[in-house]
């Protein structure tokens, strides 16, 4: 009983000193930049759709005008 | 509808959004790790189908006013834009519960009333291409705007509230605001909203003006496609 105890208070002590350690973040690809090329994609990405809307509104502005 | 300054402006906030939102320091939270970031995309994609509808609905009232049909294609534009965000928010919306509520989609109370909201404005759209006449087109799917517009309002703010749930700010769950939207996350988050707004009226100011072209035209609210059908 007191084995058990003891036991039971060593794994409860454990645990929680991995529940206290920090959440898991992204910080590995913040240490070897690679975070740095996530964030090139995402500009790239949203890069091109900005000026396909850009070009869409230059034609129809041309379009507006012609009327 | 033509200024470009407002687009400038988008421009640059929602890019400060891609590159800030990835790169600032959030807090470290359990269950969502580095996905709090997705506070910058997911929410303002609501927010900005809010901005829409509600523009929407002014047109709605504007044109059953004046029966101008112009107000007509603003209100159906921007309808339909915010029609594409709403889906885009509700995808978004399950990739992240995937991984972090443990499934795409729990019944939780908010999803239920944003999913039935947009189910009531794709109704809006099967309205319209349902009738032929351009007065009546108009009349009968701007008046189901505005109740639809209306439905909004409990289905999406009010009895996600009042019942238990799973998201930030509804049904007992404090807000992100409240202790977890620090000030490093505010300095993104406040701005990506406004870009996103800006992103959302600039694609419907674009159909609008096509729409008013087509209009203007052919004098008719009914496009080739469905001439072609009919």
């Amino acid at each position: 009983m007191g084995k058990r105890a003891l036991i039971t208070i060593f794994l409860i002590l454990i645990t929680t000193t991995f529940a206290s350690a920090q959440a898991e973040m992204a910080d590995g690809m913040r240490s070897n930049g690679k975070i740095y090329v996530v964030v090139a994609v995402l500009a790239t990405i949203f890069a091109g759709i900005f000026a396909y809307l850009i070009i869409l509104d230059r034609k129809i502005s041309k379009a507006e005008k012609e009327k | 509808m033509r200024s470009w300054w407002w687009k400038i402006l988008c421009v640059v906030l929602v890019g400060f959004t891609v590159i800030g939102g990835l790169l600032m320091p959030v807090p470290r939270l359990e269950i969502l790790n580095e996905t709090i970031r997705n506070l910058y995309f997911h929410v303002p994609m609501w927010f900005t189908m809010i901005v829409l509808f509600a523009t929407a609905f002014w047109y709605s009232i504007k044109y059953l006013r004046t029966g101008n049909l112009q107000y007509d294609v603003y209100a159906v534009q921007f309808t339909n834009t915010g029609i594409f965000f709403s889906i885009i928010g509700m995808l978004t919306g399950m990739e992240w519960a995937q991984y972090t509520w443990g499934e795409a989609w729990s019944n939780d109370p908010k999803e239920l009333g944003t999913a039935m909201s947009m189910l009531i404005y794709f109704a809006y759209s099967i309205l319209r291409s349902g009738l032929k006449d351009d007065e009546k087109k108009a009349k009968i799917s701007s008046v189901y705007n505005v109740f639809a517009f209306a439905m909004l309002i409990p289905l999406i703010f009010v009895l996600p509230r009042m019942v238990d749930s799973l998201h930030p700010g509804n049904g007992g769950n404090p807000a992100f605001k409240q202790y977890d939207l620090d000030k490093n996350m505010r300095m993104v988050f406040y701005p990506a909203v406004i870009g996103w707004i800006l992103c959302g009226v600039w694609i419907a100011s674009l159909k609008t003006r096509l729409g008013l072209l087509i209009y203007k035209r052919d004098n008719t609210l009914q496009f080739d496609l469905e001439k072609k059908i009919r």
